[in-house]
């Protein structure tokens, strides 16, 4: 399969203090694809995006990211990063820097872009989340949900192939989450590849190719976004359904 | 309310009379003759270098304070002297006293306050860059590197900086010939640098981890982040603690006077070795150490208040 863009196989991970967050996790995504994970708070949805770029080391398993073995601990993993997009429930913003020079930083110094062109990529960005009037504020003059349009336009800028986000509407004022979403979808329409952790099911029945259901560190359903909310065969996911919608 | 603001306000007043009349009066009771005339002179003081003629000859002019005097073979000799001795037409003899100037010198107590700012200086310097290698040695997860900087910053913070100092000066000095400013500025900054390093730590910790991960998925490696992303914020952050570190460092630096180094401290005993006025000298010296670290203090408000503008 060539259009195979990541590919996880038989992830596990423990930490330390003895949890055991993800038991044999195996999935492969395609190039556009969008997938959608959810299930309840603790159940390793956020762990596994976080194995995708590196951020949390597996304990066994193999993880390939278009066709690169990302958890070889020989593999260069900070330039592979900056292909892999990732947003953020808290955001992250630098604080210490301007909205523009949050999006402008990482391509200077990663990319070796020069300035004017990373300055030129990011007013682009910041214009298309609808921020560019405000990149010479900082980051603590802006809400919530501009903080997080600007999360995703840096991000953007890395032009990765792959785009994670972790929770990206939890810690969002009712009224702002619906912006950040139109971005989410706008980016899925584009064909971009997008593994999204959320509680949004709105969101994954309009946007997702495919929605898994996690439960105690495991895949427990996956299928159409038809399939697994309406056809939940599981039990668990009947509850977790019946909580949230 | 505003009266009974200025009600306390008086009463502080009152206080610091207070406290100031009871230590007139115990000096009084010793019988201690207060002699702060000859104080300033110790600062600055003015002093007169005498000018002697370089030629024989006749004095010709005077004018712009300068002298004029024509030499035996007719050639004429300009000399800036201000407070001539000699009239027009006078003749002279070569080396004799045509007058004198007066300069500002500095006194043994702003030549020792120079050196304790130099030494000051020179420590922060080095103490900066060890705390800063040993705070991160110190979060490193390499347990060599890492217990390294705990070895090093228990041991500091354990023991006496006077006793650093004599180990130092003794040891360290004599067994690499090191010279006792060298000494000195060393124990300084071994000692300060520990105490650094823990103000660096606690700053690069306090920075939440999300920043970290947000460089990191942006494909940033260590030295970009540390540089980038979490050094800046955490200097900010330290900047209180840190300009407290370096007025303790500047007061610590009186403790250099122990291995003859002329500091502020060493000084200020010299000086009372010959005038008797203990008390006069100490409280000068301790009012010039109080003018060093409130300057540092209020320069740091500054630069915070500045700096707090970005957020």
């Amino acid at each position: 399969m060539t259009n195979t863009i990541i590919k996880a196989e038989n992830v596990y991970k423990t930490y330390p203090g003895g949890v055991e967050a993800l038991k044999d996790v195996s999935l492969t995504v395609s190039k556009g694809e969008v997938v959608v994970i959810i299930g309840a708070s603790g159940s390793g949805k956020s762990t596994f995006l976080r194995t995708l770029n590196r951020l949390e080391k597996i304990d066994s398993g193999k993880i390939t990211i278009d066709n690169m073995e990302i958890t070889n601990p020989k593999i260069k993993i900070t330039s592979l990063r900056s292909e892999i997009g990732m947003v953020f429930q808290h955001f992250n913003l630098f604080p210490h820097l301007s909205v523009l020079n949050n999006v402008v930083l990482a391509q200077t110094i990663v990319k070796k872009r020069d300035r004017k062109e990373s300055v030129e990529i990011a007013m682009e960005l910041l214009r298309r989340v609808g921020i560019d009037d405000k990149a010479d504020m900082y980051p603590g003059q802006l809400s919530g949900g501009q903080q997080q349009r600007v999360a995703i336009a840096r991000s953007l800028a890395m032009k990765p192939k792959i785009m994670l986000f972790d929770e990206a509407t939890s810690a969002l004022d009712p009224e702002m989450v619906g912006g950040v979403l139109d971005i989410m979808k706008s980016l899925a329409k584009e064909g971009m590849t997008m593994v999204v952790v959320t509680h949004e099911m709105g969101f994954a029945k309009e946007v997702a190719d495919r929605v898994i259901y996690m439960d105690e560190g495991r895949i427990v359903e996956a299928g159409t976004p038809k399939t697994v909310f309406s056809g939940a065969k599981s039990e668990r996911l009947k509850q977790f359904l019946s909580q949230i919608l | 309310m505003k009266n009974k603001k200025l009600l306390w306000n008086l009463l502080y007043v009152f206080v610091i009379i207070g406290i100031g009349y009871f230590i007139y009066l115990s000096s009084a009771h010793v019988n201690y003759i207060w002699r702060w005339k000859n104080i300033p002179s110790f600062i600055v003081y003015n002093s007169q270098d005498t000018i002697d003629s370089p030629v024989s000859g006749i004095v010709e002019n005077y004018k712009n304070k300068t002298l004029y005097i024509k030499s035996v073979k007719g050639k004429i000799e300009a000399l800036k002297v201000e407070h001539p001795e000699v009239e027009k037409g006078q003749v002279v003899d070569k080396d004799d006293e045509l007058g004198y100037n007066t300069h500002y010198r500095s006194g043994p107590l702003l030549v020792g306050l120079y050196m304790t700012l130099k030494i000051s200086i020179m420590a922060m310097v080095v103490a900066m860059f060890l705390g800063l290698i040993t705070g991160l040695m110190r979060i490193s997860s390499n347990p060599l590197l890492k217990n390294l900087a705990l070895t090093y910053i228990e041991l500091v913070r354990g023991t006496p900086l006077l006793v650093q100092l004599f180990i130092f000066y003794f040891f360290i000095g004599t067994v690499f010939h090191l010279d006792r400013l060298v000494s000195g500025v060393g124990a300084l900054s071994v000692f300060e640098g520990a105490y650094i390093a823990e103000i660096i730590r606690a700053g690069i910790q306090s920075i939440h981890k999300g920043q970290r991960e947000a460089a990191l998925s942006l494909g940033m490696n260590y030295y970009q982040i540390m540089r980038h992303i979490i050094m800046p914020q955490a200097i900010k952050r330290t900047m209180p603690a840190m300009a407290g570190q370096f007025i303790s460092l500047i007061k610590d630096s009186s403790l250099v006077s122990v291995i003859s180094i002329t500091d502020l401290t060493k000084a200020g005993r010299e000086i009372i070795t010959s005038t008797f006025s203990p008390f006069e000298v100490w409280f000068t010296v301790a009012f010039m150490y109080l003018v060093l670290t409130y300057s540092l203090s209020f320069l740091t408000q500054i630069i915070e208040r500045k700096m707090a503008k970005s957020d």
